[in-house]
């Protein structure tokens, strides 16, 4: 049986990927979801705003009361030059690529074109296979049109695409008015894939002390049918590379991606509850699905049941959501 | 090495090729020759030197080498004696040695100086020469520190400015090696060590060629070995000790002339031609100045001056001090010279003379009996310029002109007005030496604006990248928060050599608009002067917001007047409150210095060198702002007439006469014009004048809102500077309250039917907002409204003062009736208010709290530090009386000996009572009030309502005794008083208690006598300027471990739980006030010696002080700060002393350390040193948490005592 698949011009062993997470600082784990199996890892983001903003911090408080006072020239030691380099995480990367053989893909936080799409050379330079570059961006200004989002999207994958050798995928959020235009524009502006989609991290309350708490939830199958959609239309009408991240847990949930169109199926959340070895028995129930199902490839299964070939094409485009209205009955 | 990490410099040709030019101050200049001829340096931080020792520890951390290609070793230690110390063994073992240091430090260095000079240990110690405390601690420029040295057997060589801070430092290093006699090498503290000016920098080549590497070979061969053992330091006894003794002799003979051999060599090498003594001016002279330090140079340009206009005057300039050269002295002195003025920078109260005076008498005398001159000139001898007192072109002539008068006055003293003594000379006002060809400028900037800094900067780009010279010198303001800097600059096309302030400036900018209201910004503005102007009103609209003088001066001296909201600038820039580079812009586009295109290169070439380093982000910000300054600068064409009303007076008519005559006219910057006589002659100041300046520092001030309040009084407890208050009190006194003043039901049942207010003194709030980040009531509707929010303080400053002046006529509620818990202590009178600390200071609250709890009846022993300075530092005191005129009694001795200080003050206060006791049983029977005496001897004291009956009872006993006429009577009436319980508290920081003080402070400990400590722990040396001291935790930047530190903290609350007899307590105010309160009542009831450690969050962790009180929680739930309190009387009970306060860390530690610069710029900086650091940090909590639990849990094996 032929599990392997092409994931931006990357040959993997089969399509299951660990997504972006903190499990990559740990070189253990690392090893760990090597041995249980991942064909690949992504690495958590590296926020370009975060590193500018703690720059601009240390600087401003180093410098706020130096000069101020005649027994103080300052109050710090005269800084060495900062690691303005994102150094953690380009020896995190190396680390990583010396502890295992499987791809490394890095991932790269920025909404706007600026200084650190020179990280990107420097993330290639480091040893990742691919850089998945993040546009987690909330539009909270009402004066900003959808259009300026979306050109500042495909003007900075533009720039990191043209800074950098390796592949490059884009980490989409489901929140675009017109995502095929935009996936189709990213395509045009040379990225190689797609993820589908971001979990944003989610503003909780406190309804005691009144403050809002932000707390990271992990995924959960629910999140899965918004992401086939998804994939069943954009892998219909592009050629890049399309991976989902959010709602896998078992290997069905893979299938479903896969059938939809996914080349790789990213996994977080239940690797982090019930530790590396799921992948394992997800890769295990995979193969064995396939093999009661009598399907021979993943590319076999690869886009079946995507916008062009499903059956009923009108239930993934609006029509689901009629049918799914007319259907729905008050619970007993 | 290129030393100076200058601009490219412009540079002179001489004989030994291009030479390059820098700019830096006489710290820089001194120690850039020092490090570069030592391997070792033992440093300890004190003002003036601090920057010495810094930069050395700056170069060896990013690996500079000396000139013999190895990177010297710095070692900061625990005291100056400590360095001292430290210095003297490593030149023993052969190590080339150096140390930098000033005043204090100086004098605990002075036991050791006699060790090495009596062991002839090659060796300079670099000393910007400082105040010593006597009536009050001066952290500026004198010559009393090392004329206190001057019999140690160090030689003494003095420089006049930073170029011969340099020199001289080179020329000490080199002779000392050559004569084997150890060097004093000093300079003017701030007036030298501060100025920064442009000097031909000395290269390795030149510190080479001087340097005698056959003296340094010898040096290291008389070096202690195991491989060559000797023996030094033996004890000699009277058969041998005075004969060994003189053996030095031939030594200091020799010691002038290599000095002259040295200082010739140099002139060779670089040009600059130095003697023993220097004499300038008219070769006939007849009168002269004979003096040393920075006034040489005032002096000598003013003689320079006087010669040109007629008159035959000179100035001899002493610079090798000790040993004295007579023959070269005498030589030194015109032949014609008949009258000399000896100028000492120092007091010697009760000699004949000032040491420099008394050496010159002598030499005279000496010389005329040993025939080196026929005739003794007469001399007289005068003080000038202690403390950095200006030293002037004027007071120069004033003494020429004395000297020129039939009976000069033989002692004198000039800068001053001494109208008790009668001692000052009469001094002209407005004599200008300088030249048109001196630009001269002078910026008012705020402390926290980079107004200094950017003014460095410009000097740089002027001094460096120019032809021009540049000097520059920088004036402080006393306090911290909000504090002032007035930047003196000059430049010109000839050498500056001017040490003094600028009379007449041809710029002025004030990038504050609120100091127009205090200070005469203009007064020292030149006609036609260009007036630069930060304020938020544009051209056309500024006239009728300028204060009436501000006015008047702009017409009167035609000034060209420009203004720019800089701060509207920066916050388009992206700069955030920083105005610094903005305002350089301007000064350069319109002071017309520099062609405004190159003046902005360089700015922009400055911008990049220091920030490029640091990010693109802020380069491009500043760069930004260089671009939008000059766009929004605009030229004001204003009427020829006033139109501002008179302004109100500075100081309310309603202030005490002392602080309306004295306190006023030091807030308005004119203290040097005070006379003798308006001082006390001890030292004392009143106490309660803080109230009277009223700052106006906030621009947003925090509002009640009484609906929504819970009446916690948290804000009141965490504010810094007192300048939030609440009270409950009765509704009768509510009659005559200003309209505006709320007031609201007081809610807790046991003053029932009682008024609450919370209230804001809106001129003395910093606006630092930690009161509205602890505010725990929000609107239920509008989370983000709590019961205190922040508002623009401009349109509530009258409406709020008019209330707060109207909430200090309401009563103190009655002490008896209050619970003395968070809530109760904040409705009474805070006896310490409005001090100049740091917006948003974790360290003031609990001095605050402390005069609240037991101001009444307290002596504050305070080490010196940032406590002592926000304590002490005049113009105003914060320390206050209550209603009755009693209030705490605060003083400062040393640094050093604070803990013993106040043990001093207990046995004092014990002798008092023990006497007071004796003397009332010894008259028990004339008194005749058996009942009184009995009550007064054994009445219980421990709360308020005991101490207010026992002052009853001591005032009947004066009643009493008024009617017995006797000596016994007459003693007991002095000394009744004591019967009242009395206590000791003894404040300081940690750079005391655990480093410098640690010796004195553990023996207090042990004594078991009644003392409270209570330590102020910012976990570094604050005051000074951020060096790590043995409280600086592990993984935490300082200066002399900015690569972080890998040591831990001390423990110095567990050494002190060691003794088992002491009560301890760790405390953070911030995180749990409970148990702050409830430490501090549990110190003061304890009968033996008590330790409270208190968490200060503090300016130099670097991060927003809003947020002080978050940290301190984090510091807590992450078992960085675990709270406790260890109270030995609980062993009585069977139970374990310590008992833990906060639970087990819960939180990481990351989420606390990442918060503050002081962590985070390691981790910037080494991000894999960062995490190992911070890991071992996490893994020292965790242990120590488990050690705590452990003791906690440990009862004693002691059966409890009958009836506990």
């Amino acid at each position: 049986m032929d599990l392997s698949t092409h994931y931006l011009g990357l040959r993997l062993p089969h399509p299951l990927v660990v997504g972006a997470s903190p499990m990559v600082d740990n070189l253990d784990t690392v090893r760990r979801l090597e041995d249980a199996g991942a064909a690949a890892i992504v690495m958590h983001s590296l926020f370009e705003e975060q590193l500018s903003i703690e720059h601009r911090a240390t600087v401003y408080h180093m410098e706020i009361y130096a000069d101020a006072y005649a027994e103080a020239r300052s109050y710090f030691p005269e800084a060495s030059d900062f690691a303005l380099c994102p150094c953690d995480y380009l020896n995190q990367i190396r680390r990583i690529k010396q502890a295992v053989a499987i791809p490394l893909i890095a991932s790269l936080n920025g909404v706007s074109c600026g200084g650190w799409i020179d990280y990107a050379r420097q993330i290639e330079q480091a040893g990742a296979d691919a850089l998945e570059l993040n546009v987690y961006y909330v539009a909270t200004d009402p004066i900003e049109s959808s259009a300026e989002v979306e050109d500042r999207v495909v003007d900075t994958a533009r720039q990191v695409k043209q800074s950098v050798n390796i592949p490059v995928a884009v980490k989409l959020s489901q929140f675009y008015s017109s995502i095929p235009n935009l996936c189709s524009r990213l395509e045009e502006a040379g990225v190689d894939g797609l993820v589908l989609f971001n979990r944003f991290y989610q503003p909780d309350i406190d309804i005691d002390s009144l403050q809002v708490v932000p707390k990271i939830q992990l995924s959960d199958a629910s999140e899965l049918p918004l992401r086939l959609r998804w994939l069943a239309i954009l892998s219909s009408c592009l050629r890049v590379s399309l991976a989902v991240s959010g709602g896998v847990h078992v290997a069905v949930d893979a299938v479903k991606s896969i059938m939809c169109g996914a080349e790789a199926v990213q996994m977080v959340s239940a690797i982090l509850r019930n530790g590396p070895r799921h992948l394992t028995t997800v890769l295990t129930d995979l193969r064995q699905w396939m093999d009661e199902h009598e399907y021979s490839s993943i590319r076999q299964m690869k886009g079946s049941m995507n916008l062009l070939r499903c059956p009923d094409r009108g239930a993934i485009e609006r029509a689901n959501y009629m049918h799914l209205l007319q259907t729905w009955r008050e619970p007993v | 090495m290129k030393n100076h990490e200058g601009g490219i410099g412009t540079g002179v040709e001489t004989a030994t090729g291009r030479r390059v030019m820098v700019t830096l101050d006489g710290n820089e200049a001194a120690v850039s020759v020092a490090y570069r001829l030592s391997e070792v340096a033992a440093i300890y931080p004190i003002t003036p030197s601090s920057t010495m020792g810094e930069l050395a520890d700056e170069w060896s951390a990013k690996g500079r080498a000396n000139i013999w290609g190895t990177i010297p070793r710095i070692s900061q230690m625990q005291s100056e004696g400590g360095a001292a110390g430290a210095v003297h063994g490593a030149l023993q073992a052969g190590a080339l040695t150096t140390t930098f240091t000033a005043s204090q430090g100086l004098l605990l260095m002075i036991p050791s100086m006699y060790k090495i000079a009596g062991e002839l240990l090659p060796f300079v110690m670099h000393v910007s020469a400082r105040t010593l405390a006597t009536h009050a601690l001066s952290i500026f420029g004198d010559h009393q520190d090392v004329m206190s040295c001057r019999q140690t057997g160090f030689a003494m060589l003095c420089s006049n400015s930073v170029q011969e801070a340099h020199d001289m430092a080179l020329i000490a290093h080199v002779a000392t090696l050559r004569g084997r006699v150890p060097f004093v090498h000093f300079f003017d503290g701030f007036r030298t060590s501060h100025e920064v000016n442009k000097i031909q920098e000395l290269s390795d080549d030149d510190l080479r060629e001087l340097m005698d590497d056959e003296a340094v070979a010898a040096f290291r061969r008389q070096a202690m070995t195991p491989d060559r053992p000797v023996l030094r330091g033996a004890a000699q006894n009277p058969d041998t000790f005075f004969q060994a003794r003189e053996a030095c002799n031939p030594f200091y003979e020799d010691c002038p002339r290599h000095v002259k051999e040295v200082m010739e060599q140099f002139a060779a090498r670089t040009g600059r031609r130095y003697g023993l003594f220097d004499y300038v001016g008219d070769p006939q002279a007849e009168r002269v100045i004979v003096l040393m330090g920075s006034g040489a140079q005032t002096a000598e340009q003013t003689a320079r001056w006087l010669c040109d206009h007629g008159q035959r005057v000179g100035v001899l300039k002493v610079r090798l001090y000790r040993p004295w050269s007579n023959e070269d002295f005498v030589r030194s002195l015109p032949p014609c010279v008949s009258r000399v003025a000896v100028l000492d920078r120092t007091k010697e109260p009760g000699a004949l003379g000032e040491p420099l005076y008394q050496d010159v008498v002598c030499a005279l005398r000496e010389a005329r009996e040993t025939g080196l001159i026929d005739h003794e000139p007469s001399v007289i001898g005068g003080r000038y310029g202690l403390s950095s007192k200006e030293f002037t072109p004027a007071m120069v002539k004033a003494v020429y002109d004395e000297l020129d008068r039939p009976h000069p006055r033989r002692r004198f003293t000039v800068g001053i007005m001494d109208d008790v003594t009668h001692l000052s000379l009469d001094v002209e006002q407005g004599f200008e030496i300088l030249g048109e060809e001196v630009v001269q400028c002078i910026f008012y900037g705020l402390g926290a604006d980079g107004t200094v800094g950017a003014n460095k900067n410009s000097i740089k780009i002027i001094g460096e990248e120019t032809d021009n010279w540049a000097q520059g010198y920088f004036v402080y303001d006393s306090k911290k928060s909000g504090a002032i800097t007035i930047s003196h600059l000059r430049f010109g096309p000839e050498p500056i050599e001017a040490p003094y302030l600028i009379g007449k400036a041809r710029f002025v900018a004030c990038h504050q608009f609120h100091f127009l209201e205090r200070y005469d910004v203009l007064e020292h503005a030149a006609t036609g002067a260009v007036f630069l102007l930060n304020s938020t009103m544009p051209a056309d609209r500024i006239w009728e917001h300028l204060p009436v003088g501000v006015q008047r001066a702009i017409i009167e001296k035609d000034l060209q007047f420009h203004v720019i909201d800089a701060y509207q600038v920066a916050r388009d820039s992206g700069m955030g409150g920083r105005i610094n580079t903005i305002m350089q812009t301007c000064f350069f586009g319109i002071s017309g210095v520099l062609p405004r295109e190159q003046a902005i290169e360089q700015i922009k070439k400055t911008i990049q060198k220091t920030y490029g380093k640091k990010g693109r982000e802020v380069v491009d910000r500043n760069f930004a702002a260089v671009d939008n300054a000059l766009a929004h600068l605009q030229q004001v064409n204003y009427p020829k007439q006033i139109t501002a009303s008179e302004s109100p007076p500075l100081i309310s008519h309603k202030a005490p006469d002392f602080v309306q005559r004295i306190t006023g006219v030091m807030l308005s910057n004119h203290g040097d014009l005070l006379p003798v006589s308006a001082f006390a002659v001890d030292g004392t100041w009143p106490m309660s004048t803080a109230r009277w300046e009223k700052r106006n520092l906030a621009t947003e001030i925090p509002v009640w809102d009484a609906e929504l309040c819970i009446q916690c009084n948290k804000c009141a407890i965490v504010c810094p500077h007192a300048a939030i208050r609440a009270k409950v009190y009765n509704p009768d006194a509510l009659a005559g309250a200003p309209e505006t003043f709320k007031s609201i039901d007081y809610k807790a049942p046991d003053l029932k039917g009682d008024k609450y207010t919370i209230q804001v003194a809106p001129e003395d709030c910093t606006g630092c907002r930690l009161c509205v980040m602890v505010c725990p009531a929000r609107d239920k509707s509008n989370p983000r409204h709590k019961a205190i929010d922040m508002e623009p303080q401009a349109p509530l400053r009258d409406r709020e003062r008019d209330n707060f002046d109207f909430f200090l006529t309401l009563p103190d509620p009655d002490r008896s009736r209050l619970r003395l818990d968070v809530k109760g202590t904040q409705m009474l009178t805070p006896l310490f208010e409005f001090s100049g600390a740091c917006s948003g200071c974790g360290e003031t609250p609990y001095i605050k709290l402390l005069t609240q709890l037991y101001g009444d009846r307290i002596l504050i022993a305070n080490a010196t530090g940032c406590s002592s300075i926000y304590g002490g530092n005049l113009p105003t005191t914060p320390y206050c009386t209550n209603a009755d005129g009693r209030g705490p009694s605060w003083a400062n001795s040393l640094f050093e000996d604070n803990a013993e200080f106040g043990l001093g003050m207990r046995l004092a206060l014990d002798k008092h009572r023990e006497q007071a006791i004796e003397l009332l049983l010894r008259m028990a029977g004339v008194i005749d009030r058996p009942k009184l005496i009995d009550e007064l001897l054994n009445a219980p004291q421990s709360n308020d309502a005991q101490i207010a009956a026992q002052r009853a009872r001591v005032e009947a006993l004066a009643v009493r005794l008024m009617e017995i006429d006797s000596p016994e009577s007459s003693r007991l009436t002095l000394l009744a008083d004591y019967l009242v319980h009395k206590s000791v508290w003894i404040v300081g920081g940690d750079g005391w208690a655990y480093d410098i003080g640690f010796g004195g402070l553990d023996h207090v400990l042990a004594s078991g006598r009644k003392v409270n400590v209570l330590v102020l722990d910012t976990e570094v040396y604050s005051n000074t300027g951020g060096q790590q001291s043995k409280s600086t935790p592990i993984g935490a930047a300082a200066k002399f471990a900015s690569a972080g530190k890998s040591q831990p903290k001390k423990d110095l609350g567990l050494i002190a739980m060691s003794y088992g007899s002491i009560y301890v307590a760790q405390v953070a105010l911030g995180a749990k006030d409970v148990q702050t309160v409830k430490a501090f009542q549990e110190a003061e009831s304890y009968p033996g010696a008590s330790l409270i450690i208190a968490y200060s969050h503090c300016i130099a962790h670097g991060y927003d002080m809003a947020f002080g009180a978050d940290q301190q929680k984090l510091a807590v739930e992450s078992g960085y700060w675990p709270l406790y309190r260890y109270d030995p009387r609980r062993t009585d009970a069977g139970e374990s002393p310590l008992q833990l306060d906060s639970p087990a860390p819960k939180t990481p530690l990351a989420d606390y350390m990442r918060n503050e610069t002081r962590f985070r710029m390691v981790e910037q900086q080494d991000p894999d040193r960062f995490r190992e650091l911070s890991a071992a940090a996490q893994r020292q909590i965790q242990r120590r948490y488990r050690l705590y639990e452990h003791l906690a849990r440990m009862a004693t094996d002691e059966k409890p005592a009958a009836g506990g």
